[in-house]
Parts: structure tokens; C-alpha cells; sequence
């Protein structure tokens, strides 16, 4: 009680030293986690979602506003009508509700918000299904059956093989060919490319969800699907002269005439695989012969341009799924969202700060 | 000198201090993950929004409960400049607690996305659907993650100067109630 209590001042400082080199190097230990997790600090070789999104830019020019992947495009809407089939598969609200709005983006791959519609060899159709319980569906699909990289490495390594050589200014061939030679799966996506015949619409194209997602229903049953919108308008083919002719904005002129007319319809068609199909690997297409039902109806009624319409800032993250939904296990899924949610706020943060005049304004860019 | 008995923080300022602060560490390590990481991300995002929640409960009831009851006073002979840097960093610390959530309930909002806590349950919009607030709100929550770290980095090691340097109970004020030990 009566013993007295040292100052700090007045310890010897070697007895004093050692607290205080302990809480510098808690301390220090704390902000060193932090940056780790961060992605700041660690192996060169870690990829983050800014990595990834950065290598993405890397392989064109700067177009501010604009998504840095699929940029051109034009914003749809209309409603989604399940199906009896579909809500035995699945409790989303989505597969209940009577004609549920929709909100859509028609786009073409590739990073150039003022490509040649007809020249792009993907083509994709992303939806926003906002049912009545106020959950949101969210999906993001392609003309392709498959996806060309069977690993998120993969896909880096087929993103970073697209940047410019700066001696040329073209991506260097021999990158491209080493992915190619390592990746079967990229091979079978090439031949893909080369031999699909290309439709003469975004309206009589098949739109392939390529990842495997669960459906959940009442009771509780998950069951694997892939799902694909497929076109009700007879497919038109149309050859690479008539590509070659085509205007600029040939898919977005082409759907405005066809929308005059009357709506645009998909059906919803789910896949199920068998035992032993990936479900992990979107790289992986799974037989023609798998049991197929048709889970709804897409209608589309009208499009907007981006620049003024209301797909503009939404981030179409495909992971934003209701109940009765729900994501595999498989890597690149996984990756859309961080990649997506990076692209979304550098692309809104460049249009809030009114440098993105090009993709805010119906004003044709040269 | 006599070390003076020291008074101690009521049991639910303990409670709240001790739980947020595994909820606010929590919370800071699994946002900068989330943000960065390209497999994670999912997973981590269903746990932030939930937890970003109950910080903001927790914290209502902390404000609460830390205006009714006078916390325990700062050692007399603690230099002046450390007096005022504890309490400007406890006020800092509980406008951040406070905003954060706010915050990205707010950059949610007017992303457009549903602010989906657990299974079907979600809250509603608190702001339109903004570019601009979104950018602005998107921005402020990661830079004042970064200040809540550094905060929260400065609070722990005053902390521990308290228990092992100065000795001086104001560590064992937040860390346990007054038992019959003013005798130490």
C-alpha cells in the first residue's frame, strides 16, 4: 500500500524499453496483417480484384465511364414469366410472381464502347429480375456455350496475353500461343469461335450462363443447373461479308426495328447434369443429351441507349441472387464479383466526377 | 503516493467495449479482404453487411449508455497532451462506429444494390440510386476504414502503455470490474 510507485521517468531504461518495443511491434504486427489482407504487401505473384481490373485496362485505351469489359451496349427492359417447372426447381420469387420486371443490357465483348457491333464474336445479355419481396436476381451470360479458361489463373493468364505489345501496340502473338498450348479447354473455346455460325440479331441468339449455380426449392432439394435463355426468333445466319458491311451499330439498330414490331422472347431453359459432370469448372460444357426443363419466359419491350438509360450503373454482379438460388463452388463465379464491384466503382467514380462525358451522353463519340 | 482507488467502466460499457471490438477488428480485416480478394469476396460480403449492422446497434446503445454513465476519469498526473489525444480519439472512434455503417448502408443504397442481410431478410434503400453518392460514399467508406484501423492501432497501444508502462489501472478499468483488489 505505502510502497512507491516509479514514474515512468525514473525507471531504468532497460526496464522500461522492453513494454514499449513490445507494443511498437504489436502495432506494427497489426498494420502489417492489415496490409497483407489488403493485398498491399505478400507474394508478387497474389492477384487481387484491382490487379485484375488493372490488367484488364491494360489491354486497351482509357474510356472513362464506361464497364472495362463488354462496353458497348444498349439497355433493355421488359418482364420475366416463370414456369410451373421452374418453381418446382427453385423457391425464387422470381419463378411465382406474375411477369416480374426486368431491366437488361444487350452488349458485344471486347473493351471498346464504339466497336463495330457486327465484327464482335461474343455477344451477351445481362439481366436485373426485381421481384416483389425486393430480392434481386442478377445475371450476366454469353452467346458462347462454354468458357474458354478452366482455372482463374487461366483467365489471367488469357487477359494478360491480350495487352499490347508497346514495341508493335498489338498483343503478342506468341503469348496468346502459349496459352493456347497449355489450355485444352481454350483450344476447344477457339474452335468454338472459328465454326459457330453468328446470328443476324441480338433477338435469335442463345445467351448461356456458363457457371453452375444450385436451385433450392421448398423442400430444401439443391439441385445443379446451367441455365440459357434461347431465343424464340429463328436463328438467321449472317457471313462475314455481311458482317464486314454492317454499320457500327448494326445490333442496336437491328433490335430497335424488331422491338417496333412487338416484344423479343427467350425461354429459360436449365440444364441438369448427371454424376460427374464439373460443376466447378464453366470451362467444362456438359453433353447435349442432359435432361433440359424449361424454367420461364423472358420478354424484352423496349431499349434505351446506355448513356442515358438505366442499366448504365448497374453492376450486372451475378452473384446477387435471390433465395432459392444459389452460387457453386466454381473459382471464376467467384472472381465476377470482385472484379465486377472494382470495374462498377472506378467506372462510377470517373462519371461522378464528370470525367466520362462520352458514356453519360446520347451525343454520338467519334 | 497512494495509489488512488480506481473507479471502473459500469458492466455494460465493458460488455459493449470488449464485443465490438472483436466485431470491429473482425470487421476491418474481413472488408479490406473482400475488397481485394478474387475468392473470398462473396462469402466475406455476407458477412459484412449483418455485422456492419449490429456495429450500429451496438454502437446506439454504446453512445447511449457512455452519455448516462460518466466514465471513469483519466489518471490526474496524465500529461495534458495525452489527456486530449484519448479523448479526441474516443470521440473519433465512436463517430466512425457510428458513420461506417451508415455509410455503406448509404453507398448500397444508391449502387443499387439490395442490402441483403441474412437469407431473404433485407433492408431498405436509404438513399436513391446515385453515381454520384455512390462514388463519394464508396470512396469515404474504404479511406475511413483505413482511419478506423489506424484509430483503433492508436487506442490499443495508449492501451497497453496504460497497463504495462504507466501501470496506472486505467487498462484494468476497461478490462475487469472493481473487484477487492485496490490493495495492487
Amino acid at each position: 500500500m505505502t510502497s512507491q510507485i516509479p514514474t515512468p521517468d525514473r525507471r531504468p531504461p532497460r526496464r522500461s524499453l522492453l513494454p514499449l518495443a513490445a507494443i511498437g511491434l504489436i502495432a506494427l504486427g497489426g498494420a502489417a496483417a492489415f496490409a497483407w489482407a489488403a493485398g498491399w504487401m505478400g507474394s508478387s505473384g497474389r492477384l487481387t480484384s484491382q490487379g485484375f481490373v488493372d490488367t484488364i485496362e491494360a489491354t486497351g485505351a482509357d474510356h472513362p465511364g464506361f464497364r472495362r469489359a463488354h462496353s458497348k451496349g444498349v439497355c433493355v427492359s421488359g418482364n420475366f414469366q416463370g414456369t410451373a417447372d421452374g418453381r418446382a426447381l427453385s423457391s425464387a420469387r422470381a419463378f411465382s410472381q406474375p411477369a416480374v420486371p426486368v431491366l437488361g443490357r444487350m452488349s458485344i465483348g471486347g473493351g471498346d464502347p464504339h466497336g463495330a457491333d457486327a465484327a464482335a464474336r461474343v455477344r451477351s445479355m445481362a439481366l436485373l429480375i426485381r421481384t416483389d419481396d425486393g430480392q434481386q436476381w442478377r445475371m450476366a451470360m454469353n452467346s458462347f456455350p462454354f468458357f474458354g479458361a478452366p482455372t482463374l489463373e487461366a483467365f489471367l493468364e488469357q487477359t494478360r496475353a491480350g495487352i499490347p505489345d508497346p514495341a508493335t501496340g498489338k498483343p503478342d502473338p506468341a503469348k496468346m500461343a502459349a496459352f493456347l498450348a497449355r489450355y485444352p479447354q481454350a483450344r476447344r473455346f477457339q474452335a468454338w469461335a472459328k465454326s459457330a455460325p453468328l446470328s443476324d440479331s441480338w433477338a435469335n441468339t442463345a445467351y448461356n450462363g456458363v457457371h453452375t449455380f444450385y436451385f433450392i426449392n421448398a423442400a430444401g432439394e439443391r439441385q445443379p443447373v446451367r441455365w440459357s435463355m434461347r431465343p424464340q426468333a429463328p436463328f438467321v445466319e449472317m457471313d462475314k461479308a455481311q458482317r464486314e458491311q454492317a454499320s457500327a451499330d448494326y445490333l442496336a439498330e437491328e433490335l430497335d426495328r424488331r422491338l417496333a414490331t412487338g416484344p423479343l422472347r427467350w425461354d429459360m431453359v436449365v440444364t441438369l447434369p448427371d454424376a460427374g459432370d464439373a460443376l466447378d469448372d464453366p470451362s467444362q460444357p456438359w453433353p447435349e443429351a442432359r435432361r433440359q426443363v424449361t424454367v420461364g419466359t423472358l420478354s424484352l419491350e423496349q431499349a434505351q441507349p446506355q448513356a442515358t438509360g438505366p442499366c448504365r450503373d448497374v453492376n450486372f454482379d451475378p452473384l446477387i441472387l435471390p433465395t432459392g438460388v444459389a452460387a457453386s463452388d466454381d473459382p471464376i463465379l467467384a472472381a465476377r464479383s470482385g472484379v465486377y464491384a472494382q470495374s462498377f466503382f472506378r467506372r462510377e467514380r470517373e462519371i461522378a466526377s464528370g470525367k466520362a462525358a462520352g458514356a453519360t451522353s446520347d451525343e454520338v463519340s467519334p | 503516493m497512494n495509489p488512488r482507488p480506481r473507479e471502473h467502466f459500469n458492466l455494460l460499457a465493458r460488455v459493449l467495449h470488449w464485443s465490438m471490438a472483436v466485431l470491429i477488428l473482425t470487421m476491418l480485416f474481413v472488408g479490406v479482404t473482400m475488397v481485394a480478394s478474387l475468392t473470398l469476396r462473396p462469402m466475406l460480403i455476407e458477412l459484412h453487411r449483418p455485422i456492419g449492422i449490429a456495429i450500429l446497434l451496438l454502437a446506439l446503445l454504446r453512445l447511449g449508455n457512455r452519455l448516462t454513465h460518466r466514465p471513469p476519469p483519466l489518471p490526474a498526473d496524465l500529461p495534458a497532451i495525452q489527456k486530449t489525444a484519448a479523448r479526441a480519439s474516443h470521440w473519433v472512434l465512436y463517430a466512425l462506429m457510428l458513420s461506417m455503417p451508415l455509410i455503406g448502408w448509404g453507398m448500397l443504397s444508391a449502387s443499387g444494390y439490395p442490402i441483403v442481410m441474412f437469407g431473404g431478410v433485407h433492408l431498405p434503400d436509404i438513399l436513391p440510386h446515385s453515381p454520384t453518392l455512390f462514388a463519394l460514399l464508396r470512396g469515404a467508406h474504404g479511406l475511413l476504414a483505413y482511419l478506423l484501423f489506424a484509430t483503433v492501432l492508436l487506442h490499443l497501444s495508449a492501451a497497453l502503455y496504460h497497463a504495462w508502462v504507466r501501470r496506472d489501472g486505467v487498462f484494468a478499468s476497461m478490462a475487469r470490474g472493481p473487484v477487492h483488489d485496490e490493495s495492487r
